[in-house]
């Protein structure tokens, strides 16, 4: 029944990147595992990981359309939710290091016995459970968003004012991070790894499998996010997008609605946040800035909100241009080229990546198509 | 819905005591007192800045009176509920610019307005009945956009829009429907069919309908009541109230 749910209406565009996402998930972990290094089709463990990143950024980048593309909640904070995601999974795996550490402490990790800690504080208790941190990873972004949104939708924040407010809250879990005494390792944040689940985080094999969950919770995160908008839910949330008081006319709680998809989409950025921890190896403060935020609303923006599959199209993009932007002679120039992106498809493509090239598709299909409303305005 | 008060305190659906509202030093409503009946469609008339759609927004709780009594059903406190309550109450109305999702087609605007468990979990698992699919396909015939389901509402035209609306509030099937200037900006022939509708609605519905056009109001036929600087002027049939002079004087500014 569930799965019926998850796979109603299903459309050509998503099955197309359900197929191509089970597709990489099956085909680059085996290209990197069973070929050897010296094979044309090997893929090596740094580039598997390098996407495995970007499908973590594909995941944000749906949690976020989920908000603005179809609530029109323009959240720029949504990289507090990956990153207290990040640090409930870099958390775990602190407490998998044992007395491995270079203090060889068996329960403080390094930067506690650094700081002179005698015990262990309690809000890291029972994180050295796998399920328990997996709980946390979905609970920490879930209630802090949910206690958020609690206040300012009721008060009935939006708009530009909604979007300061989130900006202020990964603002100020930033600056709360970097303080030592708060528990979580200061502006060094939480690294060196050692295991998950007791395989080793840097072995090929450990890379591959994380590689494959990856992708596993990106179709999953996608499902649940498609299933919410072509619901009769996902109609009113757009309602609320377009004409929020008029849906409230209408007797609908538009509070409760925001709440729900602010929630759930904060859950999904902090499992996006949990993956790409340990594949990265490192969780810290830097994470909450406000600038990674920013360039999360580019990338949805980018690949075409409101379409969840041009979010991660986006995300994937962005991230797959910075790459080769940041690493050779260009590299100074990168911000100014992620800016001159937006403006471009700001001014040029307000649709972004996939609604550009669906116009351009049914304009070749049917040349005088029927009006189309004019574009919500960007809030 | 913990308003409600034991005991009916009065039979009119709708009624409207003392009622005033300062914004910003300016008295948009002053000791407004109405009422409707249960039934009964009122055509309430009024110059620029009479307090009609004042009027409305406290009616649906948008805005809340300084002073003053609204009661609906006889015995709930309309002042202390919220907009969604008060729509889920059976109060339903149409706004002055017609406002429809306009990226939404027809057929959805129509099930966003249908009467059904409003809540986040209902919606979420929502599935459409037989009988509500029916009720929409009427509601489409009745308003005459049954070909047009399946386009976007913002490609309808000003007066497909309108009407578009009315058919929403029939959906909602509230107790009293508050109609702001339902035949604004339409054609005559338009405007003839949407009394036509709204008499139709009548026969089973309170309705409030606000309106500048008289002949609009002529061919409702109905009660109306004159407001004039945020309280009643004048109330009754449109030929007598036509020939109040104080009505006239308001009207011409003499």
């Amino acid at each position: 029944m569930i799965t019926r749910f998850l796979l109603q209406d299903m459309d050509k565009r998503g099955g197309v990147f359900l197929v191509v996402v089970a597709a990489i998930a099956i085909l680059v972990p085996l290209l990197n595992l069973l070929l050897p290094a010296g094979s044309p089709f090997h893929v090596p463990t740094s580039t598997m990981s390098l996407w495995g990143k970007y499908l973590c950024y594909a995941l944000l980048a749906i949690s976020l359309d989920l908000v603005w593309g179809y609530c029109g909640i323009l959240s720029l904070g949504h990289g507090a939710f990956f990153a207290l995601g990040g640090y409930a999974m870099g958390m775990y795996l602190m407490r998998q290091i044992g007395s491995r550490g270079t203090y060889g402490n068996p329960v403080l990790p390094d930067f506690m016995v650094f700081l002179n800690w005698q015990e262990l504080p309690w809000y890291w208790w029972g994180f050295s459970s796998f399920p328990f941190a997996m709980l946390m990873v979905l609970l920490a972004p879930g209630l802090l968003a949910f206690v958020f949104g609690w206040f300012a939708f009721r008060s009935r924040v939006t708009g530009v004012y909604l979007s300061i407010i989130t900006q202020a809250l990964t603002y100020a879990l930033l600056l709360a991070f970097f303080r030592n005494d708060m528990g979580f390792g200061g502006n060094n944040g939480l690294t060196d790894f050692k295991d998950i689940l007791g395989f080793n985080v840097q072995a090929q094999a450990t890379r591959a499998a994380l590689f494959f969950a990856t992708c596993v919770m990106l179709i999953a995160g996608f499902l649940v996010a498609r299933s919410i908008v072509v619901s009769k839910l996902g109609k009113v949330v757009i309602a609320i997008r377009d004409a929020e008081s008029r849906t409230r006319f209408l007797g609908y709680r538009v509070d409760r609605f925001k709440l729900f998809v602010f929630t759930v989409s904060a859950c999904m950025a902090g499992v996006a946040g949990a993956l790409y921890v340990p594949q990265v190896g490192i969780i810290n403060p830097s994470e909450f800035a406000p600038a990674n935020s920013i360039e999360t609303v580019i990338w949805v923006a980018v690949g075409g909100r409101g379409t969840l599959v041009g979010a991660a199209l986006g995300a994937v993009v962005v991230n797959y241009a910075k790459t080769v932007f940041t690493s050779g002679f260009m590299a100074p120039y990168w911000l100014f080229a992620l800016g001159a992106l937006f403006v471009f498809v700001t001014l040029f493509m307000p649709k972004g990546i996939l609604g550009t090239a669906q116009q351009l598709w049914e304009k070749r299909r049917k040349p005088a198509p029927v009006a189309a409303p004019e574009p919500a305005p960007a809030e | 819905m913990n308003a409600s008060v034991p005991g009916q305190l009065t039979s009119s659906l709708l009624y409207l005591d003392g009622v005033s509202v300062t914004f910003d030093g300016f008295k948009a409503i002053r000791g407004l007192s109405l009422t409707i009946e249960p039934g009964e469609m009122r055509a309430i008339i009024g110059p620029n800045g009479a307090g009609k759609t004042t009027m409305m927004d406290i009616i649906t709780g948008k805005t809340k009176p300084d002073v003053g009594t609204v009661m609906f059903g006889g015995s709930i406190d309309l002042t202390r509920l919220d907009e969604a309550a008060i729509a889920n109450l059976g109060i339903g109305r149409k706004f002055q610019k017609p406002t429809v999702f306009d990226f939404h087609t027809i057929e959805d605007n129509i099930l966003l307005a249908l009467k059904a468990p409003r809540s986040v979990a209902k919606t979420l698992f929502w599935k459409t009945a037989a009988a509500q699919a029916k009720r929409i396909d009427d509601i489409l015939g009745i308003i005459k956009l049954g070909d047009a389901r399946d386009r976007v509402a913002g490609s309808l035209s000003h007066g497909q829009k309108q009407w578009l609306e009315i058919g929403m509030l029939l959906a909602q099937d509230p107790k009293l429907l508050l109609v702001d200037e339902p035949a604004a900006g339409m054609t005559d022939g338009e405007t003839a069919q949407t009394a036509i509708l709204l008499k139709d609605i009548a026969r089973d519905h309170s309705v409030i309908v606000v309106e500048h056009d008289m002949g609009f109001i002529r061919e409702l036929g109905v009660k109306v009541t004159v407001l004039h600087e945020g309280a009643v002027l004048a109330e009754g049939p449109l030929d007598q109230v036509s020939a109040n002079e104080r009505v006239v004087e308001v009207y011409l500014g003499r």
